[in-house]
């Protein structure tokens, strides 16, 4: 057993609310409108008549997110125990929403927050609506991949120094290529300069489960940590989890009223039980699944390995520092050496292969291995890789290509957001500090920010990117062929 | 116990028999079930799909073995992907050219079944010309070192344990360990109705990119879905009608069920609607 239970995890609260509401025949005259099913047929038959029924309103026997007293509070506790908790919020709007809330929680107007600029755009989007001052850490960049890394410890350090009256901390566990910071350490820094650390975990639900994978945000004693259970835990896709460490035990209420400000007030049931539900499946069965997710990536990566000219990295690239741990369910390929951009092996391999892998960039293509993972389908990808090779290989592309600029930032993102601008064409742009975001989505890390200035090398990435079919989004121009600027300066 | 076996063969048409069951596992892949029928004989059903039948199982397994070797009579290294049941096997023991045949089947179950309640069927397991590997086929294709001058992909359908055998992934790997004059055989589905006729078109797309000559060729099996069923030729160099070997193969003096040399160049005419399914000319089929 990884963590003893305090509370018996084989309750699944939510779930058996729905269960029991479903055999009560409640007739219904509150929303939905569609009241189970009936109003619309069309939708019923393809979404199924059981899912239906349970798509219904806040109600006693079913408590409300807004203000858990019953059931959703008892699954929110079973949920916090297991993945050891102070305390759990169940999220509706994703894990976009349990980021805002970390960062709103924690910094107010005009407050600094330390990160590095490698997160997603949630993380600056909430940087907006805070209206607080970023202290962008480099997170290092691993030379021969070209990605970025987790932060050193030197860098956090010296972030710290020179800025004491940060609030917070927020750090990637893990970053989207599966790197891991050294949570604990950073942690520890953190506590003392009176700081809270924020753990963007999105790509991290299974830290929890894993017995010998990277530490988890709250065995690292963090304060708050967003987990995407949808991403690579098993619940449906927008359900997510924001945990709260001891750390803010003080702050429980203050934090629900946080949440409240974006919540929706008609959170979905379905999202709600399938949270229960997964919690309960990975409480009891987690440790179980991930050790054989762990075994079906051992063996992928190995063999993709033997194909010769993809790289699926892994541990023996840690560094103990900006490189500390590494997730080994992210089965990340560096393309390169087959003269293959990421996107490129990316575009191949759902247009030809029908394999949708998670993302592609200039010199990656990242497949994430999950808890619905079946050796048939692994067997699909690697035959897939070595017949792209076969296909398409040429000489190694010798130009290595960082994934990451370091930025040069000219105000908050707030103040640039609001400011008044105007869009010009993408080349006449250097120079000019940027009003909105600009990004490959996914991995939806902004390759510019609001308020950042719009360098020759960050124009020369963007226009690479397009040309290799990245997808750019952020912008308002929907094509990315102007971005807003500031208007004058 | 007599009862009726029915085989959705779409959404709202069944095919049913009077049936006895004799047989019924669950492997760690797909049910597996031997009937006894009056008509068709002992039935041999995985997943709820009739793989084989007594009665016309002869009519598949020689149009997937005859036609590559009439084309091909010196082929004397054959991969059988698929196949547990033995049949391809069988038919492919009747050729003294052959020098080696192995099989790989991901269904350890499927010749253990086979052996033992279709023996009539089931070519010599112990042929020392042949090994039987219970492995996954994609993979090892993906692996293996062995150059083959023929394969016969002898699968289930596309969906469950048969559909990594319905990839681009599949064919290129495949192609990749065929000799310079190899072959490729498949079955390649019923064109009758609309899902089915989807991966027909789906799996010929594919093969079609991957190797210069495909072409598809037709045989009638009353017991799969709408009878009218495809099977695919594909192939480096040979043609399947104007390298056909005729002589060579009647010299063979092969005493079959369904195939003949007529039949052979027959076989290769399709009707319109399958060749607009594939995107081929009708007016070529006149000429």
């Amino acid at each position: 057993m990884i963590r003893e239970y305090q509370l018996n995890q084989e309750k699944a609260p939510l779930y058996n609310a729905l269960s029991e509401y479903r055999k009560q025949r409640m007739v219904s005259f509150d929303v939905p409108g569609h009241k189970q099913g009936r109003g619309n047929p069309e939708l019923t038959e393809f979404l199924g008549k059981y899912a239906m029924s349970v798509d219904v309103n806040s109600m006693k026997m079913l408590d409300n997110l807004i203000h858990p007293v019953g059931v959703i509070k008892e699954a929110q506790e079973l949920a916090a125990d297991a993945f050891g908790a102070y305390s759990a919020f169940f999220m509706t709007n994703g894990t976009t929403s349990a980021v805002q809330a970390m960062v709103l929680a924690t910094v107010n107007p005009g407050e600094k927050i330390i990160m590095p600029r490698n997160v997603h755009r949630s993380a600056i989007n909430a940087l907006i609506l805070a209206r607080a001052i970023p202290v962008y850490v480099d997170p290092g960049v691993n030379e021969k991949l070209g990605i970025p890394l987790g932060m050193s410890i030197e860098n956090i350090k010296k972030a710290i120094q020179e800025n004491p009256d940060a609030k917070a901390i927020l750090v990637n566990n893990p970053t989207y290529y599966g790197i891991c910071p050294n949570l604990r350490a950073i942690v520890m820094l953190a506590h003392q300069a009176g700081m809270k650390v924020l753990v963007d975990e999105a790509h991290g639900t299974h830290f929890y489960f894993e017995k010998s994978g990277p530490v988890s945000a709250m065995d690292a004693g963090a304060d708050l940590a967003a987990i995407s259970t949808h991403k690579t835990g098993g619940s449906l896709t927008q359900s997510s989890i924001l945990l709260s460490g001891p750390g803010m035990a003080d702050e429980q209420g203050y934090l629900r009223q946080i949440i409240n400000l974006t919540l929706t007030t008609s959170s979905s049931y379905l999202l709600l039980s399938s949270l229960d539900i997964t919690r309960k499946y990975l409480a009891l069965q987690g440790e179980n699944i991930y050790q054989r997710v762990l075994e079906y990536a051992h063996y992928a990566r190995k063999e993709i390995n033997n194909i010769g000219g993809f790289y699926a990295f892994g541990k023996a690239e840690i560094d103990h520092d900006a490189f500390y741990d590494f997730d080994n369910t992210k089965l990340s390929i560096h393309t390169r050496d087959i003269g293959l951009a990421g996107i490129e092996v990316y575009d191949i391999l759902r247009d030809e292969y029908q394999i949708q892998v998670e993302f592609g960039d200039l010199g990656n293509v990242l497949a994430i291995l999950s808890i619905g993972d079946r050796p048939v389908a692994i067997e699909r990808l690697l035959a897939a890789l070595s017949d792209i090779k076969r296909r398409y290989g040429k000489k190694a592309d010798q130009i290595t290509v960082n994934e990451y600029n370091q930025p040069k930032v000219v105000m908050s993102p707030a103040e640039a957001f609001y400011a008044k601008s105007k869009q010009i064409p993408l080349d006449q742009t250097i120079g000019k500090v940027c009003t909105e975001f600009v990004m490959c989505y996914p991995p939806g890390i902004p390759i510019l920010a609001p308020g950042e200035e719009i360098t020759a090398e960050v124009l020369e990435y963007i226009n690479y990117a397009k040309e290799k079919g990245s997808s750019m989004t952020g912008a308002e121009d929907l094509a990315t062929e102007k971005l807003n600027v500031i208007d004058q300066l | 116990m007599t009862m009726w076996f029915t085989e959705n063969h779409t959404k709202d048409v069944y095919f049913a028999f009077k049936a006895k069951q004799l047989f019924s596992t669950r492997s760690d892949f797909q049910q597996i079930d031997i009937y006894q029928t009056k008509d068709f004989g002992k039935v041999l059903v995985m997943d709820e799909r009739i793989m084989l039948t007594e009665k016309d199982e002869k009519i598949y397994h020689e149009m997937i073995v005859h036609v590559p070797l009439a084309v091909h009579p010196d082929a004397e290294d054959v991969l059988i992907i698929g196949g547990g049941d033995g049949g391809a096997l069988r038919e492919l023991q009747r050729y003294p050219g052959i020098k080696s045949i192995d099989m790989v089947e991901i269904d350890s179950a499927v010749p253990e079944v086979a052996q033992r309640f279709l023996p009539e069927i089931t070519g010599d397991f112990l042929d020392s010309r042949f090994t039987l590997m219970i492995a996954d086929g994609l993979k090892y294709v993906r692996t293996t070192e062995k150059k083959y001058d023929l394969i016969i992909v002898d699968s289930t359908d596309p969906f469950g344990p048969g559909e990594s055998l319905f990839t681009r992934e599949f064919y290129g790997n495949c192609f990749d360990i065929l000799c310079a004059d190899g072959l490729l055989i498949n079955q390649h589905e019923s064109p009758y109705y609309k899902s089915d006729a989807r991966e027909v078109k789906s799996i010929y797309e594919k093969t079609n990119t991957i190797f210069p000559i495909v072409k598809l060729y037709q045989a009638h099996i009353p017991t799969y879905p709408s009878g009218h069923w495809l099977f695919g030729f594909m192939s480096k160099r040979y043609d399947p009608l104007e390298d056909l070997q005729a002589e060579r193969w009647l010299k063979l003096g092969l005493d079959t069920y369904y195939y003949n040399l007529a039949l052979h160049r027959g076989s290769f005419a399709l009707p319109n609607y399958v060749l607009d399914l594939i995107g081929k000319k009708q007016n070529i089929a006149n000429s």
